[in-house]
């Protein structure tokens, strides 16, 4: 570990990054972190891909099932939502610029409007399950459907509710996260938050790609 | 390096007859108890995680212990049909998420990574005591619901029966197997970071040791296979609580496609648990023929070979579960495919000891048992692997009998050879050797006389998962039983002699086996920080060629006395 190591990699008149004691420098700890970060969004795609798989095995059995339920899907909150996640991501990746030409100030707001979207997005979606409550769509609680095609819409609906919940879960998570680095690029030195604030727009690009998947998936089957 | 400077200083005012004092080293940054749980040093996190395994192996051979007492008899008198379930259940959640699939990786993988590739510590060293809670909570919380009330779904939970019909703790189960997963997770997403991201100069990727591709390629099947069954687990939750009926026929489910996607896991995870112990015993076989690996290219690639394949062949374990017959037809090829990379490896292993001055040290003798009992484990799938024959041999103790000698057999001969290997860098002490050969034999016969006899009992036809079974089958049972003891005394042993030896053994010197690798380049044990100065690798692994013209193990071993 050599002294010119570190200072070349922080800008001129900014002291040296702070690097954990495992890494040499701090490039190597950004390409560690990064790394890191599409790992795991590597084991994100194969978790939902199970719920993906699922969707399909059901559909391939019930396809006119799938495409009625689907004709109940909200589809104007539904669309609403997709714009609503895609201008969050626009937010997100004007965070990650701003941070990467160290505008803290700049960067702490765009994470502060990117949460605020996502907020929006949860809000949008719970609306939206209250309605489905009212449109009797919820399994358990108060299922009804057209019995011709009630097994297969009951299916759906279970499949709609677990990977919707599962994207709101993974949402909630990115909500904190950007709210995090908002208060951090807020308050301290740019530092190592460039970097840091890019792995996280990293998670939150990936839920919202989550999302364009679910999009049609659940809200344009047979909707022509 | 002269001998003295290999004997620890004997602080002047203590009796001779006091244990050795060891040197300055990780083990001595801080000996209290809040010291090791907020450790986030690779090397302690290895011995919190060998500890937490050793006494989880334990409880999961009790079980077995019940299990083999009650097929002593014909009769189901030592315990009912229904508590016998509970055991084997348990027997099979312990052993394969709590001990195999961290055994090597999470011990020895976590020790060594670092060492090997000459780094400082993993990239995510809090990550990894993160790892190590996750595990230790989930298993315990598991351990405690089998305890209290049991599961008797075997560790395979398969619907219908797990989300219909089986009135036990099997919500609380999968809780635990769940977040026990996400420790593999994280542990395999730390190794492959460090391996892309801290080797030091000189390691190229074809300078790794064969150990660290193993651990490359088990960790990326633990990053691409556990989150499947992660969701798969709450997938059966769900429909076990609210029932969803995706995995339920009568609401239009298939339970099939819950035994596709548990597979899909499953299969891979038994690549979990061999891959990392074929790279201890490469390591073992260079070190103890004097001779460089024969064919290092070929083995790497076939452990990538394997881990790939692995990934394509979970529908055997579906052949007669009424799965398409074609798919049944893909899934067998793709199974003998299997073969060839494991082959090459046994093949390689074979050749690096021709012409090799070989020894019969302790781990040596845990290799070569490995290598006996996988071929004669790998050779029996291939039987399971054939469509028409697996339809006689599914669900019976062949089957138990093939994947006992790979796990069992293959996977903790090497855990154990591998921990006798590194025993003198991780402790700085040494042990007793005849002990130990005396245990690896012990344990390589008991072995054989536990489950070369369910081989026997498979082609026959006793179904596995039984508590009682009729007469004609009694002698063979009375044997595995019987061996079973002698296996047990051969897991027992070990605990003894190294516990002798973390108190009362002679002092290791830095590189007691003569063996090349960076690990041995630094002291026993080694510093908090790995290296005092940073190593280079100037030559591919194993150059055994040179070493044999220099000092020999003997010498090098003999030179602490």
């Amino acid at each position: 570990m050599s002294a010119g190591a570190i200072a070349t990699d922080a800008p001129r008149g900014e002291p040296p990054l702070p690097v954990a004691h495992q890494f040499d420098d701090a490039a190597q700890q950004a390409d560690a972190a990064s790394l890191g970060m599409w790992l795991f969004l590597a084991t994100e795609i194969l978790f939902f891909g199970v719920l993906f798989f699922a969707y399909a095995v059901a559909r391939a059995r019930f396809p006119d099932a799938f495409a009625a339920a689907s004709r109940h899907t909200n589809l104007l909150l539904g669309t609403t939502n997709t714009a609503v996640l895609l201008t969050s991501s626009f937010t997100m990746a004007l965070a990650v610029h701003a941070a990467g030409a160290r505008r803290m100030r700049a960067a702490a707001l765009l994470l502060t409007l990117t949460a605020a979207i996502g907020v929006a997005f949860a809000a949008i979606k719970l609306t939206e399950y209250a309605l489905d409550y009212r449109g009797h769509l919820v399994p358990v609680v108060n299922f009804a459907f057209d019995p011709r095609y009630a097994q297969g819409a009951l299916l759906f609906f279970w499949l709609y509710f677990v990977t919707t919940g599962a994207h709101l879960v993974h949402l909630s998570i990115g909500v904190a996260i950007a709210l995090t680095f908002a208060w951090r690029c807020a308050r301290r030195a740019p530092g190592r938050l460039p970097e840091q604030v890019e792995t996280a727009g990293l998670y939150w690009h990936f839920v919202d790609l989550v999302w364009i998947f679910l999009y049609p998936c659940l809200y344009l089957v047979a909707r022509t | 390096m002269t001998p003295s400077d290999l004997v620890a200083p004997v602080p002047s005012g203590a009796p001779p007859e006091a244990r050795p004092a060891l040197p300055h080293s990780y083990l001595t940054e801080g000996t209290t108890l809040r010291s090791w749980l907020t450790t986030t040093d690779h090397k302690r996190i290895a011995i919190l995680y060998a500890v937490s395994i050793t006494v989880f192996f334990f409880i999961g051979g009790a079980a077995a212990t019940f299990m083999r007492l009650e097929l002593a008899t014909p009769a189901g008198d030592v315990v009912s049909a229904e508590t016998y379930n509970k055991l084997f259940t348990m027997h099979g959640v312990i052993m394969v998420w709590f001990f195999l699939i961290p055994s090597i990786p999470a011990t020895l993988g976590n020790f060594l990574v670092p060492l090997m590739i000459g780094a400082r510590d993993l990239a995510f060293p809090r990550l990894n005591l993160a790892s190590w809670y996750l595990y230790v909570g989930g298993a315990t919380f598991t351990i405690i619901a089998m305890i209290a009330g049991g599961v008797d779904t075997g560790w395979t939970f398969y619907a219908p029966f797990s989300t219909l019909f089986s009135n036990t703790h099997v919500i609380y189960v999968l809780a635990g197997v769940f977040v026990v997963g996400f420790s593999s997770i994280l542990t395999g997403l730390n190794f492959i970071v460090t391996i892309h991201t801290m080797r030091a100069p000189g390691v190229h990727w074809f300078r790794l040791p064969l150990f660290v591709w193993a651990q490359y390629a088990t960790s990326a099947i633990l990053v691409l296979a556990t989150p499947v069954l992660a969701m798969t687990l709450i997938l059966l939750a769900l429909e076990r609580i609210a029932g969803i009926g995706i995995f339920d026929p009568a609401l239009g489910g298939d339970p099939l496609l819950f035994q596709h996607l548990f597979w899909f896991y499953s299969h891979p995870a038994v690549y979990v648990m061999v891959l990392p112990a074929m790279g201890v015993v490469s390591e073992i076989f260079a070190c103890f023929s004097r001779n460089p690996i024969f064919g290092y290219r070929t083995m790497a690639y076939a452990i990538i070979a394997i881990a790939v394949i692995g990934f394509l062949v979970w529908g055997h374990h579906m052949f007669v579960s009424g799965q398409s017959m074609y798919a049944g037809v893909a899934f067998s090829l793709l199974s003998f495919l299997v073969a060839i990379p494991s082959a090459v490896k046994v093949f390689n292993w074979t050749a690096t000891l021709w012409h090799g001055r070989i020894r019969y040290d302790a781990p040596m003798l845990y290799a070569l048992g490995f290598v006996g009992l996988f071929t004669i484990g790998g050779m029996t799938g291939l039987f399971l692997a054939a469509l028409a024959l697996d339809v006689h041999l599914t669900d019976t103790y062949f089957v138990i009998a093939h994947f006992h000698y790979i796990m069992v057999g293959g996977s903790v001969s090497a855990y154990l050879g591998g921990i006798h290997f590194w025993w003198p860098k991780i402790t700085g002490r040494l042990y007793s050797d005849r002990w130990a050969r005396f245990a690896a034999i012990l344990l390589f016969l008991g072995f054989n006389f536990t489950f070369f006899p369910q081989y026997l009992l498979g082609i026959e036809g006793m179904p596995r998962r039984y508590h009682a079974y009729p007469p004609e089958f009694q002698t063979l049972n009375v044997l595995s039983s019987a061996g079973a003891v002698i296996l047990a005394l051969g897991y027992l042993l070990p605990l003894i002699y190294l516990g002798w030896s973390l108190f009362r053994g002679r002092p290791a010197p830095a590189n007691p086996w003569n063996a090349t690798g960076l690990e041995w380049r630094t002291s026993s044990p080694p510093p908090e920080n790995n290296f005092d100065v940073r190593p280079e690798m100037t030559e591919p692994p194993y150059a055994y060629r040179e070493a044999r013209l220099g000092r020999d193990i003997v010498e090098a071993r003999e030179g602490t006395q």
